[in-house]
């Protein structure tokens, strides 16, 4: 059948070992194989945990199977995996990875107790009011009043960023951070952006034309693929 | 064991969030630990009044859930280290609260703080059923004008078939010119139409609402009539004697300069 070719080649790199997996096979026999091949190399237990990186070309598997895959390669030996590459995603996955990296343009004015949530970034043509809240994975741009709240980076990217036209936001969320109006009275800053500044761990608002120089694949695709 | 009150008044509009927001600051500049509960669920505003909407991240409707501790739902005020804010939920399903849900929430409160106080929403549906259900003692608010007595009349029927004690009354925003004139009820025909104890009488005041506006409660800036009117309400509360204010008509000469005499004393 697949005769003497080898399902499993193991190359050693510098970031660990690679285990290429042929993706002709069915997976049983992958898993024969895999069995075989980490029963044969013993590795001794005081040795470091090795890092593993699997590549399965055109194979697609779904999360039990890679349990299964994970479990059998680090019980058996003193191995961890890194990572898992595959060349091939459901048409479900590349949905919601489309959907990330999308713009999405609402025009409505989001009022008092009104939550807007999108997946990917959000483009507002309007305002956000006192007590109203508009929510993103991905950046957040107000073509408007942000009075409200607004959280980008919703599901934990902190590289996203929060602009508004006028901006006197009741709190600004990015990723696990918020930051939260001061106490006085403010009057608010025109064309700003708000993003987490990396030396000081804290969201702070700047000019947009600074933010820029600070994010520079803010709107580009490459950015949102390896987000994705 | 801290008491639980729920401030209510069946109408809208008549002073229920401003009253707990001053009650609250004048019980916690007696010293006293204060914990204010927001119950309208979807028209929150008792935030607002504190001058604490910034700080929110979670509500009460994300302790019912189980999405965050009660702990880490309670807001610290700015100005005093013992008064804490619980918020209403903005955005939330409102059906998640529940009397038992409420029960729970003060029960866990009450060791801790020596007065809860809770802030009803208006109406006599779910919103009041559940502000009620963790209260000892309740506060009815009600302004010298007919509906709104109505409506106070109504709470109080309503307040009466609780297992709480019987409510207390006060009577907010009265202009004294009009009472004079006639054209707003006097404070005694509504304590009669109602027939329960008066807890107080609070002055329709400008500094009231320059104070909502600025997110500081008007108890805390003393001075202003309602300011006072609050703070004696405060220490009725707390069980001392207070009479109550007098609202004597300041035109013409001779009570000008009583009142000047009876400052500089």
């Amino acid at each position: 059948m697949i005769g003497n070719k080898q399902i499993i080649t193991i190359k050693g790199t510098r970031e660990g070992l690679s285990l290429h997996m042929d993706d002709a096979c069915s997976f049983e026999d992958l898993l024969k194989e895999l069995e075989e091949k980490l029963a044969a190399n013993r590795i001794d237990s005081a040795d470091h945990l090795v890092g593993v990186h699997i590549q399965l070309g055109n194979r697609y598997l779904y999360k039990e199977q890679e349990e299964i895959l994970c479990k059998m390669i680090t019980s058996k030996q003193r191995l961890k995996i890194e990572s898992i590459h595959s060349d091939v995603i459901t048409k479900q996955a590349a949905n919601e990875w489309k959907e990330e990296a999308e713009v999405k343009a609402v025009s409505r004015v989001v009022r008092s107790g009104q939550v807007l949530e999108v997946k990917g970034d959000l483009l507002l043509l309007g305002d956000v009011n006192p007590g109203g809240c508009v929510t993103a994975t991905g950046n957040i741009f107000v073509m408007g009043n942000l009075l409200g709240i607004a959280h980008a980076g919703k599901d934990g990217n902190a590289d996203a960023v929060i602009a508004a036209s006028y901006m006197n936001p009741t709190q600004l969320r990015i990723a696990d951070y918020i930051s939260r109006a001061p106490d006085h009275e403010t009057d608010g800053v025109y064309m700003e952006c708000g993003h987490i500044d990396d030396e000081q761990e804290k969201i702070i608002i700047d000019r947009l034309q600074a933010v820029i120089r600070k994010r520079p694949g803010i709107s580009s695709f490459e950015r949102r693929m390896l987000n994705g | 064991m801290g008491e639980a009150i729920v401030i209510t008044s069946g109408k809208g509009g008549v002073g229920k969030t401003t009253t707990s927001a001053n009650l609250g600051t004048a019980l916690a500049l007696m010293e006293k630990k204060v914990c204010l509960i927001d119950t309208d669920i979807g028209l929150r505003n008792l935030d607002v009044v504190m001058g604490l909407e910034n700080r929110i991240i979670y509500d009460i409707i994300d302790v019912i859930v189980g999405r965050c501790a009660l702990k880490q739902a309670l807001i610290k005020d700015k100005r005093f280290d013992h008064l804490y804010l619980l918020p209403a939920a903005q955005t939330s399903d409102k059906t998640d609260l529940t009397p038992d849900g409420m029960e729970k929430i003060v029960a866990e409160l009450k060791p801790e703080f020596d007065y809860i106080i809770i802030d009803c929403p208006a109406g006599i549906e779910q919103g009041y059923k559940n502000a009620v259900a963790g209260a000892d003692k309740a506060i009815v608010v009600t302004t010298p004008e007919k509906p709104s007595v109505r409506d106070a009349d109504r709470i109080i029927g309503l307040l009466e078939q609780e297992d709480i004690e019987p409510p207390k009354l006060i009577v907010n925003r009265i202009r004294n010119h009009m009472v004079q004139e006639g054209d707003m009820l006097e404070v005694d025909e509504i304590v009669q139409v109602l027939s329960i104890d008066l807890l107080g009488i609070v002055a329709d005041d400008d500094e009231v609402i320059k104070a909502s506006n600025h997110g500081e409660p008007v108890a805390f800036h003393p001075n202003t009539k309602a300011s006072i009117a609050y703070r004696n309400i405060a220490r009725r509360i707390l069980g001392e004697s207070v009479p109550l204010m007098s609202f004597e008509s300041e035109k013409g000469m001779f009570s000008r300069l009583k009142k000047l005499f009876s400052k500089s004393k």
